[in-house]
C-alpha cells in the first residue's frame, strides 16, 4: 500500500515538476528578455522559446539518431565494420520477410479501419443527442496503454478446449453458437488480424475525436445549401464532408501508418512475433536485447526511420501547400 | 498578448503533461518491480550499525514473491554476521536491463543469471569479474562437479557460482488416478506411447502440454527435445549439437524432433489437441492433472513446477518419474538447469557476498522452505523437506550424465530465438524439414 502511495506521490510530483517547470522556463525566459533593449526582443524571443527544444532534441533525437546510423555499419558488439552486412540481412532473412509483411498489413488495415470507422462514428454522433458520451465510450481505449490493453485483449482471446469452460470472451461466444474454440493468437490464418484489431480498438478513438473536431467546423450554410439543392445524405458526405475534411483525414491517417509501421507492445505482449506475427519493431526489440546483435538492430532501426520519413515529409508538404492557401 | 500567452502556456503544459505520461509506463516496466533493501532494514532492527562505506551489495536478478523471500531468507545471516546489507532488484527483462546498465557503466555489484548463455554473453563484454582468486577452489571443487565448475567459466576463467538447480527430466503424474485406472508407472519410451495408446482407447487424455510463456513461448518444447536427444543420440551428440559442430538437419536431431512430435502434434495425445499446446500457458498447463475425471494424466516439466499446481493440491496428489530411457544404450540422463552467480563490480562487499552464496548455509536454508535443489554438494540431505525433494537433489548432485538445458547453452538468437519460433512452427503443423532448415539457418549465423 505504502509503496503505491509512494508511487502516487512520485507521479503527482513528475506532474507538477514538469508542468511547473515548463511554465517556469518561460516566465524566465520572458523575463531575461525583459531586460534586453526593446529593439533586440522580438528577435531573441523565437529563439529563447525554441532553444530549450532544440537543446533537448539534438540531445536526445539527432544524436542517438546519428549513433545508431554508425552502429548499424557495425558487427554485433559494434567493434568491427562490416559495411552493408546488417542492411543485407535485413533485407533478405525471411524473418524480416515476414516483419515486412505484417507491418503492411498492419498499414493497410489499421489505417482503412480506424480511420474509416473513426470517420462513420463522428459523421454519426454528430447528429445524435448523446454525442458526447457516445465519443467518450469509444475515446476511453486512448486512455489505456497498449500494454494494458493488450493485457485485456489476452484474456478475450483466451483459448480452452471445447469440453471445458471458456474463458476468453471470444470463444465463449464462438462456443455459445456452437462453434469450435479458436486460438486466435497461434492460428495463422487468424493471429495477425486479431493483433490488428487491438490496435484498430485503440486508435479509432484517437481518429474519431479528431474527425469529429473537423466535421464540427464545416459551416452549417454550406450543409444546408447541399440539402436545399436536394442533395442526398449518402452524397453530402462524400462529395461535401469528405472533400472538406481531407487535410485532417490526412493527417489521422499519417499518424495511424506511422503508428502502425512502429506496432509493438500489442505484439510483444500477445505473441512475440510467434507463428508469423513477427512486426519490424519487435525483430528490432529481439536482436537488440534477446540477441545483443546492435548492429542488426540499429540496421533495422535506420530501415524503419527510412520507412517513415517519405510518410513525415508528404504529410509536412501538405500541411505548408495548406498553409500557402490560407 | 496576455491571450497569446496564455495560449503558449497552456499548449506548453499539454504537451509537458503527454510527454510526462507517455514515458511513465516505460519507466514503470524498468524500475517498479524493486523489492528496496529488506534486508537493510533487518540490520536496522537489530540495532548494527551499517557502515556508510561497506553498506549494501546490490544484487539483480529474476526473482519476485515467494522466490524473493526465500532468498532474502537465505541472505539473512550473512547480513547479521558482517552488517551488509542487500538491496535486490527484480526484473523480467533481466538481460535488458542487466546489458543497458552495463553500458551505462552502471552495473549492479552481483546479478544471478538464469542462463549461462548470458554469463557467456556478459564475459565477452569483458563486464564480469573473474572469481579464481575471490573463492577457495580446492573447496569449491569439492562441492561441486566439474560439469557445474565447467558451466559458470569461460574462456578458463571462473564467473560464475551456481546456487538454485532444477531437475528436468521428470514427468508428474496423479498417483490416485493412475491406480484407479490400474496404470503402472512406464521405464522405457515404449511402455510410455503404449500406456498412452492405452490412456486414448479408455477415453482419456495423456498428455498435458503447454507452451505459452509470453514472450518466450516455444521454451517448454525445447525441454523436451533435448530429454530425448539425450537419450537417442548420448551426451556427446547432444554437446555437438548445442555446440552446432552437427546441423539442424542431422538425422540425429531430426529423430528428436519426430518423437516429440509423436506426442505433442497427436491431437489425441494432448489436452486441447494442439491448439491447446500452443495456447496454454506453462504454468497452468498441469492443472488438468487434478481435474476430476482427469483432464490428463502425465505432465513432463521441471522441479520448480509444483510451485504452479493449483491450491489445494497435496503431496499426496502427485509423483514423479523420470522421463523414461528411449535407446538403452544411453540410459536415464538427467536434464537441468539452475541460476548462477555473478559479479560485476569488485567490491569487498561483492566478494563476501559471493563467498557467502558459496558456502552450504544459505543453500540449506532456502531447501528447507520448498520448492529448491541445490546443485551443492555440500547441502545436508536433511534440509530438504520431503522425500521427493531430496531424491531429485540428489539425482542432480550425483547424475552421472548431466546436461544443462540445451537452449540456454545456445547463442541466444538460436536458443531463445529460432529454436522456440520452430517448436511453436513445428507443433502448428509446419513440415520438420521446413522447420530445421529456418533454424539452422540462424545458428549458421549466430555461431561464429
Amino acid at each position: 500500500m505504502s509503496e503505491f502511495l509512494s508511487q502516487v506521490f512520485t507521479t503527482l510530483l513528475a506532474i507538477l515538476l514538469g508542468v511547473g517547470g515548463v511554465v517556469g522556463l518561460f516566465l524566465g525566459m520572458e523575463f531575461l528578455i525583459g531586460f534586453l533593449p526593446q529593439r533586440l526582443q522580438p528577435k531573441v524571443r523565437p529563439w529563447a522559446y525554441i532553444g530549450p527544444t532544440l537543446l533537448i532534441m539534438g540531445i536526445y533525437l539527432v544524436y542517438p539518431t546519428l549513433h545508431t546510423l554508425y552502429l548499424s555499419f557495425l558487427d554485433e558488439r559494434s567493434q568491427q565494420f562490416v559495411g552493408l552486412k546488417n542492411y543485407l540481412w535485413t533485407l533478405t532473412s525471411p524473418e524480416m520477410h515476414i516483419a515486412f509483411r505484417n507491418n503492411l498489413l498492419w498499414i493497410v488495415l489499421m489505417t482503412l479501419f480506424s480511420v474509416g470507422l473513426g470517420l462513420v462514428i463522428a459523421v454519426l454522433v454528430d447528429r445524435v443527442s448523446y454525442e458526447s458520451v457516445a465519443k467518450s465510450v469509444i475515446f476511453l481505449p486512448m486512455a489505456i496503454s497498449f500494454v494494458g490493453a493488450s493485457v485485456i485483449w489476452r484474456f478475450v482471446y483466451a483459448f480452452k478446449p471445447a469440453n471445458v469452460p471458456q474463458i476468453g470472451l471470444l470463444n465463449a461466444i464462438v462456443t455459445a453458437l456452437d462453434g469450435q474454440p479458436l486460438g486466435w493468437l497461434v492460428d495463422t490464418r487468424v493471429n495477425n488480424l486479431a493483433l490488428i484489431a487491438v490496435g484498430i480498438w485503440l486508435q479509432t478513438g484517437f481518429c474519431m475525436v479528431i474527425l469529429s473536431a473537423g466535421i464540427k467546423s464545416i459551416p452549417r450554410e454550406i450543409l444546408e445549401a447541399a440539402r436545399v439543392d436536394g442533395a442526398s445524405e449518402w452524397r453530402i458526405f462524400w462529395q461535401v464532408i469528405v472533400p472538406m475534411i481531407g487535410s485532417t483525414i490526412a493527417v489521422v491517417a499519417t499518424t495511424v501508418i506511422i503508428n502502425a509501421l512502429k506496432a509493438f507492445d500489442i505484439v510483444f505482449v500477445l505473441t512475440n512475433g510467434q507463428r508469423g506475427t513477427e512486426v519490424i519493431a519487435n525483430r528490432m526489440y529481439k536482436e537488440m536485447f534477446s540477441f545483443l546483435n546492435f548492429g542488426r538492430a540499429s540496421a533495422i532501426a535506420v530501415i524503419l526511420l527510412l520507412a517513415i520519413i517519405p510518410i513525415m515529409a508528404a504529410n509536412i508538404r501538405r500541411f505548408q501547400a495548406q498553409e500557402a492557401i490560407r | 498578448m496576455a491571450r497569446r500567452m496564455y495560449w503558449i502556456l497552456l499548449t506548453a503544459t499539454v504537451v509537458a503533461g503527454l510527454l510526462l505520461s507517455s514515458c511513465a509506463p516505460q519507466t514503470v516496466t524498468v524500475t517498479v518491480p524493486v523489492e528496496k533493501q529488506v534486508t537493510v532494514e533487518r540490520t536496522v532492527e537489530v540495532t548494527v550499525p551499517v557502515p556508510t562505506s561497506r553498506g549494501v551489495v546490490t544484487v539483480l536478478g529474476v526473482w519476485g514473491g515467494s522466490e524473493f523471500e526465500a532468498f532474502a531468507a537465505s541472505v539473512e545471516p550473512f547480513t547479521k554476521e558482517t552488517g551488509i546489507g542487500m538491496a535486490f532488484e527484480t526484473s523480467r527483462e533481466q538481460a535488458t536491463v542487466l546489458v543497458t546498465r552495463v553500458q551505462a557503466g552502471n552495473p549492479p555489484d552481483i546479478a544471478i543469471l538464469p542462463q549461462p548463455g548470458l554469463l557467456v554473453d556478459l564475459a565477452k563484454m569483458g563486464a564480469l569479474v573473474p572469481l579464481e582468486n575471490i573463492v577457495d577452489m580446492d573447496q569449491l571443487k569439492k562441492d561441486y562437479s566439474q560439469a557445474w565448475i565447467d558451466l559458470g567459466s569461460y574462456d578458463g576463467h571462473l564467473y560464475g557460482i551456481w546456487f538454485k538447480g532444477a531437475l528436468k527430466s521428470l514427468v508428474w503424474y496423479n498417483p490416485k488416478a493412475f491406480q484407479e485406472k490400474g496404470y503402472q508407472v512406464p521405464t522405457t519410451w515404449d511402455e510410455m506411447i503404449a500406456l498412452s495408446d492405452r490412456i486414448v482407447a479408455d477415453g482419456g487424455t495423456p498428455w498435458c502440454i503447454g507452451l505459452e510463456s509470453g514472450a518466450a513461448s516455444g521454451w517448454p518444447g525445447t525441454d523436451w527435445i533435448e530429454d530425448i536427444m539425450l537419450r537417442t543420440a548420448g551426451p556427446e551428440v547432444y554437446d555437438q549439437w548445442v555446440n552446432h559442430e552437427i546441423p539442424w538437419t542431422d538425422s540425429a536431431v531430426k529423430r528428436a524432433w519426430e518423437l516429440f512430435g509423436q506426442i505433442a502434434r497427436n491431437e489425441q495425445y494432448v489436452w486441447g489437441g494442439t491448439t491447446g499446446v500452443l495456447s496454454t500457458n506453462f504454468g497452468d498447463s498441469p492443472r488438468p492433472l487434478f481435474d476430476t475425471p482427469p483432464g490428463c494424466y502425465m505432465h513432463r516439466q521441471a522441479s520448480f513446477i509444483t510451485g504452479f499446481f493449483p491450491e489445494g493440491v497435496t503431496a499426496e496428489d502427485y509423483d514423479v518419474f523420470a522421463f523414461p530411457s528411449i535407446d538403452p544404450q544411453w540410459g536415464v540422463p538427467a536434464l537441468g538447469a539452475g541460476d548462477v552467480v555473478v559479479m560485476l563490480n569488485d567490491t569487498p562487499e561483492a566478494r563476501a557476498f559471493i563467498q557467502y552464496l558459496a558456502s552450504p548455509r544459505p543453500h540449506e536454508i532456502w531447501a528447507a522452505r520448498g520448492g529448491f535443489i541445490s546443485p551443492h554438494r555440500g547441502v545436508d540431505p536433511n534440509a530438504y523437506p520431503d522425500e521427493l525433494t531430496r531424491k531429485q537433489a540428489q539425482i542432480l548432485a550425483s547424475a552421472e550424465v548431466f546436461r544443462f538445458d540445451g537452449s540456454d547453452l545456445m547463442p541466444a538468437a538460436v536458443g531463445a530465438g529460432s529454436f522456440w519460433t520452430g517448436v511453436m512452427d513445428y507443433v502448428g503443423g509446419k513440415d520438420l524439414d521446413a522447420v530445421l532448415q529456418a533454424i539452422e539457418k540462424s545458428a549458421q549465423d549466430a555461431y561464429k
